[in-house]
């Protein structure tokens, strides 16, 4: 058998398999919409922990972060300052928006702006862009399957039939096995991106130079400035390190699918227990960098950044461990792919199509669309991966501009009664327009700041000065219903 | 369910200022430490500490929830 053979053979057994895991968690549980979608709020925190990481660590962590660990250097250590301040973030919001959840049955992130602010309209306008933003993410895992297929067949098998496989997999997985499904999963993904993760970044670096020690030493002689911000590129130093940090960690939960994945804890108790374990999960993206950073000495002059962890390990390992390898890479693309097409789906469904053009459709029916959605969608992103060129990085980057511009939002929807409909409207219009402006005509990072971060902040100021200008509504979700009674009885 | 408190949110900040606002000062390649360039060192520091910081905010705000009831 060629090598190729072997590691593809690998790479489809370890799909399988997980497929037919998700395929018989799924089998046995009567299927409403709130099964589907949210598992039924039935999670606890090994569960919640496993999906979080699930949607968190995606093809994007994998190969996007080596890639700019190897095209980019210094640049690259923001994902692991991000993702850590996420889950500090995730601590103060995701328990109260649980427990909003929970006594006003909330399923979506729309569902919590349409009861927040009684504005159908921002509903509207939350699920749509919330569905236009997740599309780059599911581009960035399509993207990476091609990539994995690619590089494990000896580039025999061509990227675009190998993600044309991949998209009919993940939407038949969803449609068939829900979100529990997927948060099965997850379990063989996380354990098989470990052990990739460890093996990679453990033995690279011990099999070509001796150690960690010795890599780092090397590189700081040869490549003295690409370790270091900006690295290799001229417009990424510390004010692009801090903007970016901040917007995307303030982005983390405000994806339609993350925001959503709060909805399916058992408590708000165990999302607070979930964000002290979280971050440590993090440590699992040093060992991917380091191989990022190696694969610079030991695999030189790539013109696609995002293949150089895969390189690395098809140079380094036999062909049956890259088979391993890309078998993990292509679970942790199909998990948080159809983790985000259910999400969409649901999101389409039951806020965008229903209120516009059906009203009187039932909950079987919405659940019913939401399934004929999932295989739209699927086939949507896979026509969008086809003609894309941008790297991993940079669509997750347009996507993260695009969805924080919730936060203010969700944030002061939260914790500022004086908020309304009017501000969010007006803050979200402009944020989204700036990010328009500023990354269709390339000028992002701009002066030296993340676009996204300037139209967040932009953001922020229109939301709270429109909303003191205009007349006040109540707040239909308070926190403490019970201290409101109290204190007008006191 | 009431908002957080300011001690509990004053301990979510230091994170920030840990891994994301100090980064001027930390993103050096030297001292090496474990063999690791100083800003890998210190991010990897921060994510342990990160946790311990959500730790201790959970239990200040597991003690004001349990006073409250009481």
């Amino acid at each position: 058998m060629t090598p190729s053979v072997v590691a593809m053979s690998v790479i489809f057994f370890i799909v399988l398999v997980g497929s037919v895991v998700g395929f018989c968690a799924g089998a046995g549980r009567k299927m409403d919409l709130e099964e589907w979608s949210i598992a039924g709020r039935s999670f606890g925190l090994l569960f919640m922990w496993l999906l979080m990481a699930g949607e968190i660590y995606t093809t994007f962590a994998f190969l996007g972060a080596s890639g700019w660990a190897y095209s980019r250097g210094g640049p690259a250590l923001y994902i692991m300052a991000y993702i850590t301040l996420g889950y500090v973030i995730s601590f103060y919001i995701l328990p109260y928006i649980w427990e909003l959840g929970r006594r006003h049955g909330l399923q979506t992130q729309s569902d919590f702006f349409e009861k927040r602010y009684r504005s159908k309209g921002l509903a509207l306008l939350v699920s749509f862009f919330g569905v236009i933003f997740v599309i780059p993410y599911l581009q960035i895992q399509l993207t990476g399957l091609g990539i994995i297929v690619q590089v494990a067949s000896f580039d025999q098998i061509p990227r675009n039939a190998s993600m044309l496989i991949a998209v009919s997999l993940v939407a038949l997985f969803v449609f068939f096995g829900g979100m529990r499904a997927v948060a099965w999963v997850s379990v063989i993904k996380d354990f098989l991106m470990i052990l990739a993760a460890l093996s990679i970044g453990i033995y690279v670096p011990l099999h070509y130079f001796g150690g960690v020690s010795p890599l780092f030493h090397t590189l700081a002689a040869t490549h003295p400035t690409h370790l270091v911000m900006p690295g290799a590129t001229k417009t990424m130093g510390h004010a692009w390190f801090i903007s970016t940090v901040i917007l995307s960690a303030c982005g983390f939960y405000m994806w339609p699918h993350t925001f959503g994945a709060a909805f399916t804890a058992k408590s708000g108790e165990t999302l607070r227990r979930n964000a002290i374990v979280t971050p440590l999960y993090t440590l699992s993206l040093v060992f991917i960098l380091i191989a990022g950073f190696a694969a610079l000495l030991i695999v030189p002059g790539l013109t696609n950044g995002d293949m150089s962890l895969l390189m690395l390990a098809r140079k380094t390992f036999p062909a049956w461990f890259l088979g391993v390898i890309g078998g993990a890479g292509a679970l942790t693309a199909m998990v948080p792919a159809a983790i985000i097409l259910l999400t969409a789906s649901t999101l389409f469904a039951k806020n965008v199509f229903r209120p516009l053009f059906a009203p009187q459709l039932t909950e079987d029916s919405v659940a019913r669309l939401a399934k004929a959605t999932v295989l739209v969608l699927a086939m949507a992103s896979f026509g969008l991966a086809l003609h894309s060129s941008s790297t991993l990085v940079a669509l997750l980057l347009l996507g993260y501009a695009g969805v924080t511009q919730f936060f203010p939002g969700v944030v002061l929807g939260l914790f500022w009664p004086r908020v309304n409909a009017f501000g969010v409207a007006a803050g979200l219009v402009s944020g989204l327009l700036v990010v328009a402006m500023l990354m269709l005509s390339h000028r992002d990072p701009f002066h030296g700041l993340n676009a996204g971060f300037l139209a967040l902040v932009l953001n922020f100021v229109v939301t709270v000065l429109t909303s003191l200008v205009t007349p006040a509504q109540s707040n239909p979700l308070p926190l403490n219903e019970e201290a409101e009674l109290g204190a007008s009885v006191r | 369910m009431r908002r957080p408190s300011a001690l509990a949110v004053a301990i979510g900040l230091i994170p920030f200022v840990g891994m994301c606002l100090s980064v001027p000062w930390w993103d050096r390649i030297t001292p090496m430490v474990f063999g690791l360039p100083f800003n890998l060192f210190w991010l990897i520091l921060w994510i342990v500490l990160s946790s311990g910081c959500m730790a201790l905010a959970n239990r200040v705000e597991e003690r004001r929830k349990r006073g409250s009831a009481l």
